[in-house]
């Protein structure tokens, strides 16, 4: 047996005409994350609905901890947790209630069942809505009755699907605690997302997909090399000074050749190979005259990666029949 | 860990047999959520209460020689079997919204059979197909329907309509499974019960039809349900009926329904993935 606890081959899945995934490889080493990167329709969602046995691909191989998802499809189910994009929690049950179905449907013994419920209630901070309507729960807390809900029967691979979409940065932070010690504790995840920041803080591996296809694969180490780690984003106060900011930033960085791209709102970003840049970005600017009312330091955007990886915007020839492929 | 959870006494098979007591803990969850939202009983409350009284009087004068005791006698066990067949629209409803908000992919993604929460969700409708029984027949008795026969076989008689209603219900889940919205799953089901329902000898004497429809009536599931249903409760009273051969017919058609809609129902939710 390997070590992969997550391993894909081929997946393709296609509905009518359109192509969700057109040859998908995955792979997942046990006891890490994994990060599948990609925007709204890449196929990131049905691929972990192929993994998590909900749905058949059209052609490939995959297996979840050694078993096939196709001619072994109950001994996958025995081996992981899904937590979706939208939180399927019982509305209309109490967070307890929802917990002990799970577990009395795995088997557990009511004693059993109620008790690990109290314990990931409390875990995931729900101890006093225990006994409200998940109706009644907020948003944070439905995703976190989700991912409490798959994790009852201790499955040693967890798929969370964008499970911080939608979330508040300080909740996001505290779903991201939540996955490194479900890795800790030996599991294995396979977590989508859409923010190259997420992949980076979780994962130890990241798979970029786009139109049901891998255009990456890498470290987040190794992704960053490729796609340059920093950008720098600067706004200058008077519009009219964006063309000499323009050609000040483009003298700045012949050194790998990447020319400044405008960045909406009369901003310009830059990539930043090198902290010791921003010291003499500063020195220029002041030399130049040039005022400016934002000066930031951030990780590529979804969209500045895809810009890099494919040479095209993200969001383009999303139109689904346009993209009867190129060969490969 | 892996190999822990599979030596843990889990079934190492790749295919999960069904299992009752897993059928039963969904069916509890039905259950609940049914005693949050009442008004989901209305139709096996209220609806025979109202259809049962306005019957018996606005027909009864002028169908039965003018006794609606008579007639009161003669609709009490149609009425009870076309109420039960009709409680079946709400399982197709509640299961297509059921499914549109992902509750589904959490059971698809167990280890537990595949039909398993199709069959905890007929199983809870028993609670309302009892109710349609207890309050049809105390209704009727306030109306002045008395027994003829003995307790145990007007038992058999709502053991016969509960038997129909629980395979009829595969109808409704099909349905459910089937059509695009939870709104449509009613306008469906009423083409099939609309015909079965007052194609049959559920208001009137099946010889005072003409020929052609006497042919439907007489081959009707409805019909001999109820022509059973008005054997075992009134005797005979209720005309020349075989009993044994009208729960003989009952029974196969049950079996029928079950055999051709448990399967098509069943694809129709894998395939709804």
């Amino acid at each position: 047996m390997t070590d992969l606890a997550i391993e894909a081959t081929g997946l393709t899945k296609s509905y009518g005409k359109t192509k969700a995934l057109a040859g998908v490889d995955l792979a997942a080493r046990k006891g890490t994350v994994l990060g599948v990167l990609g925007p709204n329709g890449a196929g990131k969602t049905t691929a972990v609905r192929i993994l998590a046995t909900l749905l058949r691909a059209d052609d490939g191989v995959a297996t979840v901890n050694g078993f096939d998802v196709r001619t072994e499809a109950n001994l996958v189910r025995q081996n992981i947790g899904l937590t979706g994009q939208f939180a399927s929690v019982d509305d209309d049950l109490t967070g307890t209630e929802n917990l002990v179905m799970i577990g009395q449907l795995l088997d557990l013994p009511v004693k059993t069942a109620k008790a690990r419920a109290a314990e990931l209630l409390a875990w995931f901070d729900l101890a006093e809505a225990a006994k409200k309507k998940a109706k009644n729960y907020s948003g944070g807390m439905r995703r976190r009755l989700d991912l409490a809900a798959s994790l009852v029967g201790r499955p040693p691979v967890i798929f969370l699907d964008e499970p911080t979409t939608g979330l508040d940065p300080a909740k996001r932070e505290d779903m991201w605690d939540v996955v490194r010690s479900l890795v800790s504790d030996g599991s294995t995840v396979l977590l989508t997302t859409q923010y190259l920041e997420e992949a980076d803080a979780l994962a130890d591996e990241i798979t970029v997909i786009d139109h049901g296809r891998v255009i990456a694969h890498d470290t987040p180490h190794g992704l960053k090399r490729v796609i340059g780690g920093q950008r720098l984003t600067v706004h200058p106060v008077d519009p009219a000074r964006y063309d000499d900011l323009l050609t000040l930033l483009s003298g700045m960085v012949p050194v790998d050749g990447h020319a400044p791209e405008p960045n909406g709102r009369g901003a310009l970003t830059i990539r930043v190979d090198s902290d010791d840049v921003l010291p003499d970005v500063v020195a220029r600017l002041r030399a130049a005259g040039i005022a400016v009312d934002e000066f930031s330091l951030h990780l590529p955007s979804l969209d500045e990666v895809f810009f890099t990886l494919t040479g095209t915007r993200s969001g383009e020839s999303r139109d689904f029949d346009d993209t009867e492929e190129v060969p490969a | 860990m892996s190999a822990m959870i599979l030596t843990g006494g889990a079934s190492t098979a790749p295919h999960k047999r069904f299992s009752l007591k897993h059928a039963l803990v969904l069916a509890k969850r039905d259950l609940i959520k049914m005693t949050r939202t009442p008004e989901q009983f209305l139709d096996v409350t209220l609806q025979p209460i109202i259809f049962l009284s306005l019957f018996t009087y606005i027909f009864g004068g002028a169908l039965a020689a003018g006794s609606q005791h008579k007639y009161l006698e003669f609709l009490l066990p149609g009425m009870l079997a076309q109420t039960i067949a009709m409680t079946s629209v709400a399982i197709g409803q509640n299961l297509h919204s059921d499914i549109d908000k992902g509750v589904f992919d959490r059971f698809r993604a167990l280890p537990i059979g595949r039909a398993t929460p199709l069959i905890g969700a007929v199983l809870a409708q028993f609670t309302r197909y009892l109710t349609v029984c207890v309050v049809t027949m105390a209704i009727g008795y306030i109306l002045g329907f008395r027994i003829a026969t003995d307790p145990l076989q007007v038992l058999a008689a709502l053991a016969l309509a509960i038997c129909f209603a629980a395979c009829f219900a595969w109808v409704s889940v099909f349905v459910g499974m089937t059509v695009r919205s939870a709104g449509a799953v009613q306008g469906v089901m009423f083409l099939f019960i609309f015909p079965l329902s007052f194609g049959s000898n559920v208001f009137v004497q099946t010889t005072t039809m003409p020929g052609w429809l006497q042919a439907f009536v007489n081959v009707n599931p409805l019909s001999h349900l109820v022509s059973a249903m008005r054997g075992l409760m009134l005797g005979a009273s209720a005309g020349p009926v075989d009993v044994g051969a009208q729960v003989g017919w009952t029974l196969a058609w049950c079996a029928i329904l079950l055999i051709v809609f448990f399967p098509l129902a069943l694809r129709g939710y894998i395939r709804r993935a």
